[in-house]
């Protein structure tokens, strides 16, 4: 038994509640196989109408920055406002951007 | 009682029961997911259940509220086939009588869902959608155990040839079958009976299991002719009602 636990792999969930809109991390679920890991997340996280798309992926397969590289990943972009589009005004009627 | 809500009452108590044996496992499965997972479809059959006593009552007009139905009802009153009253035992028995019992129920509301009745027509709509699901689940799981371990195979393959002579029972056509199916309000059992032998042997083949060479059959659930298992159910779950008729939430 790979696990000792024998509950399975741990598996990632990604829920859409809109058609077009983005996949956003729900939660995680134990799982066997990629069946198992999709009934899984649509029984913990969908049975009351939260979604319209569901993404499962092993959570051993998502690439993450570790906390000690956060530090050269992320602060560089700290004092360059010239990167972040905050000098156009919206458009009315756009509710996602 | 009318012949039309007998047969609403054969529909509603096969998902009752059934219901009452997948809710007595909730906290006792194998880990969350999965404990969650069989719940799940526990909320979808008393659901299922519950719209069909609420029509019964309101056709039967005598004033009774759909509760009545599940808990002021005697034994040799409830309707539903015997494979659903039988104890989840391990996890494979509650699975394969699942299985048999999701197959069952995919073949039989697809059929209703042409019935000349506007209420079965519109249950069958609603409840085809969960049923799907169910299927797709309880035939994932029957692979999985045939495929897994040979304790896996082993056990599952016990829960067969233990279920297998209750299962015949689904097809048995009774007189409110017969009537049902006369008036095009009913479905042809004898249909079903093919497509749900076709759905079996093919999920069988995929997870490696033999169909049971016994065709001995167990019969009587339809007409309220129980196995003893359902006393004790009923004792479990209709002791609330019996001992204060009067309580309200």
């Amino acid at each position: 038994m790979k696990n000792k636990d024998n509950q399975g792999e741990l598996w990632e969930v990604f829920i859409q509640s809109k058609a077009g809109q983005p996949y956003k991390h729900a939660g995680s679920v134990h799982a066997y196989d990629r069946e198992m890991a999709i009934d899984n997340a649509r029984d913990a996280y969908t049975r009351r109408g939260e979604g319209t798309g569901l993404w499962v992926v092993k959570s051993k397969e998502i690439v993450a920055v570790t906390p000690n590289e956060e530090g050269y990943f992320f602060d560089p972009a700290n004092d360059k406002v010239y990167r972040h589009p905050t000098f156009y005004e919206m458009p009315e009627g756009v509710k996602q951007m | 009682m009318e012949t039309k809500l007998k047969y609403y009452l054969q529909i509603a108590d096969n998902a009752l029961i059934l219901s009452h044996r997948l809710s007595e496992n909730c906290s006792k499965g194998p880990f969350l997911e999965e404990d969650l997972a069989t719940t799940n479809v526990a909320l979808d059959l008393i659901g299922c259940a519950e719209s069909i006593y609420e029509e019964v009552a309101l056709q039967e007009g005598k004033g009774k509220l759909g509760d009545y139905f599940a808990y002021r009802r005697k034994e040799n009153e409830f309707l539903n086939v015997i494979l659903v009253e039988q104890p989840n035992g391990d996890f494979a028995h509650l699975m394969v009588r699942q299985f048999f019992i999701d197959v069952f129920h995919f073949y039989f509301f697809t059929e209703l869902m042409n019935s000349m009745d506007d209420f079965l027509k519109g249950l069958a709509h609603k409840t085809i959608k969960e049923v799907t699901y169910h299927l797709k689940r309880s035939s994932e799981w029957m692979v999985r155990l045939g495929k897994g371990t040979e304790e896996s195979k082993h056990r599952t393959q016990v829960a067969i040839n233990k279920f297998w002579k209750y299962t015949h029972e689904f097809f048995i056509e009774n007189i409110v079958d017969k009537a049902m199916l006369d008036n095009e309000m009913g479905v042809d059992l004898a249909k079903i009976q093919k497509d749900w032998k076709l759905k079996v042997d093919e999920i069988f083949y995929l997870a490696h299991f033999s169909i049971p060479s016994n065709d001995f059959s167990i019969k009587g659930g339809k007409d309220g002719v129980h196995s003893e298992n359902l006393g004790y159910i009923l004792c479990e779950m209709q002791f609330l009602p019996s001992k204060y008729p009067d309580a309200i939430w």
